[in-house]
């Protein structure tokens, strides 16, 4: 499919004899958000660190913007437009809320002070941590640190975002501020979201994609997903 | 006022502070703070890894070796004068230290100490072993005649103190620019998380390659420095206590502050001179004093001084 930003070709994982993850065909439309779903151990955060490039594929390969970047770097693959949020808390803990995103900005902007500050200032307002600019970044909650992620993520302006249970550990009056973020976010950039929540799911996604034993086990919309019994029996251990 | 300009103010001040003491302080002391800041200015160069990158180097003996054994004998064998002998010295730290870093930076945490330590101890068998050339453990003299730099006598005690302190203002300032810039502040960055640093797209291996030679340059500078203005090189300044010295003047002092090299540099340097006229066991002295430090400021003084009362400093 041209319209693909990501796709992937008998992606596949093994750590020793353990098959994480086994020959993935995977495709993800621009401007799609997809929800990457499954029950703990089915290879959903392997299966992410491989597109990004945190691990290297046993197999297979990743195309992005139409081009092979399974022989690249993750910092490289950063650079052409992906970025990733990871599941455990990932900031930069003794500096200031705005040089974490600052440094997520100076990639792009390099040396324009006020290009990276503006920028700075619209990824905090998008995430509502404008006023806690000055703070040290290790002293913030655990959910503001959630959000502090998800700025780092936007001010990259990334082509594509990979999110990696961003909702984890968030109050639902936060998991409800996420989801407008994301729906805001949706319309510049494509989403990938590893999520547990199966609400926020139904609340996002345009499609779903169910992992399972390392496979794809099933794929289409949340309303499809929900009624499909293989789904459901991964999920309860039956069947 | 911006902590920028605070930081500017304080450490032109430090300078400005250190030219003026060229000229109150009694000979014995006039020259300690001359070694002091060449010594100061080869921990600065230190610091930039240590403390700006997080990356704990155990070898810098040769970087500062490599300068000192660049400019030596390249006036010994090659006739170079001062200039030409200094530049030398610079281009050999350079040299040694992007093949140690391209070799070492492959591994990280204690495998870096490991293969630091192991190539700076390679580094100081190779000089004694081609001891026809560099005179192994003896050493050998540069002499006045030859330490005369655009008809400057750097062994005048006067012209040796401003030789040392322009070297240290230079390195000071090459540094607080340095960490200011977008790649500075990407060190610091891996210093505090090197995963999210490349997640967020950055080449660490680059960067710490980078530190890696600007730091090794730096300590060759101080190392060809050393030699030059003391009229000596010798193979003690590629052993392993030269690259354990720099790791407590900047833990004393405070890694990952510009101010820190000096401050334990000299407090090292007077607590063996002080302590060394009490008892023979100095070394005892300041190991206590430096349990003391860790125990009670372990940012060491300049991280005290920024938690306490400038959070400013860089």
């Amino acid at each position: 499919m041209s319209s693909a930003i990501l796709s992937t070709r008998a992606l596949s994982k093994s750590f020793g004899g353990l098959r994480a993850v086994q020959e993935v065909d995977f495709e993800l439309p621009e401007g799609e958000i997809r929800a990457l779903i499954g029950p703990n151990g089915a290879g959903k955060t392997t299966f992410v660190s491989m597109l990004i490039g945190r691990l290297e594929p046993s197999a297979g390969s990743v195309v992005f913007k139409g081009a092979d970047v399974t022989g690249l770097p993750a910092h490289a693959r950063v650079a052409l437009g992906m970025a990733y949020t990871f599941q455990i808390t990932s900031i930069f803990a003794r500096l200031s809320v705005e040089e974490n995103v600052a440094l997520a900005a100076r990639r792009r902007l390099g040396r324009d002070r006020a290009a990276v500050a503006a920028e700075v200032d619209r990824a905090l307002g998008e995430v509502g941590l404008g006023p806690r600019k000055g703070q040290v970044a290790g002293d913030l909650s655990y959910g503001h640190q959630r959000l502090l992620e998800i700025a780092m993520g936007l001010a990259q302006r990334p082509r594509l975002l990979i999110l990696d249970e961003p909702t984890q550990g968030l109050a639902e009056s936060e998991i409800a501020d996420f989801q407008r973020l994301i729906r805001a976010l949706s319309e510049e950039t494509t989403i990938l979201l590893i999520e547990h929540n199966m609400s926020v799911v139904r609340a996002l996604a345009d499609r779903v994609t169910v992992l399972n034993f390392g496979e794809v086990l099933a794929e289409g919309t949340p309303a499809e997903i929900h009624a499909n019994l293989a789904v459901q029996a991964a999920y309860l251990g039956t069947g | 006022m911006s902590g920028a300009r605070r930081a500017l103010i304080l450490h032109a001040g430090v300078v400005a502070a250190l030219f003026a003491l060229n000229f109150l302080l009694p000979a014995y002391h006039h020259g300690n703070l001359a070694r002091i800041m060449v010594l100061a200015s080869y921990a600065i160069g230190f610091n930039l890894l240590l403390g700006y990158t997080g990356l704990l180097s155990l070898g810098h003996a040769m970087f500062f070796a490599a300068g000192m054994y660049g400019m030596g004998l390249s006036m010994r064998y090659l006739g170079f004068t001062p200039g030409p002998a200094f530049l030398a010295g610079l281009a050999a730290g350079a040299a040694v230290s992007l093949a140690v870093g391209v070799l070492a930076l492959r591994t990280a945490g204690v495998a870096f100490m490991i293969v630091t330590l192991m190539f700076a101890q390679a580094a100081y068998l190779v000089i004694l072993l081609a001891g026809r050339f560099t005179r192994g453990d003896e050493g050998f003299v540069i002499r006045q005649a030859e330490r005369v730099f655009l008809g400057v006598d750097l062994s005048d005690p006067g012209n040796r103190y401003l030789a040392a302190l322009l070297l240290f203002a230079a390195c000071m300032f090459l540094m607080l620019r340095l960490i200011g810039l977008p790649s500075g502040r990407v060190l610091v960055a891996i210093r505090e998380n090197e995963e999210r640093a490349r997640l967020l797209g950055y080449d660490t291996f680059a960067h710490k390659l980078y530190a890696v030679v600007v730091s090794g340059t730096i300590s060759a500078a101080a190392g060809a420095a050393y030699g030059l203005l003391f009229g000596y090189v010798g193979a003690t300044f590629a052993s392993v206590q030269y690259s354990i010295l720099p790791l407590l003047w900047v833990l004393l002092g405070g890694a990952g502050t510009l101010i820190g090299p000096l401050i334990g540099t000299a407090l090292m340097f007077y607590l063996i001179d002080l302590s060394s006229g009490l008892t023979s066991a100095y070394m005892l002295i300041a190991g206590v004093v430096l349990v003391l430090i860790t125990l009670f400021a372990p940012q060491g003084l300049g991280g005290e001084l920024r938690r306490r009362l400038w959070p400013w400093l860089p």
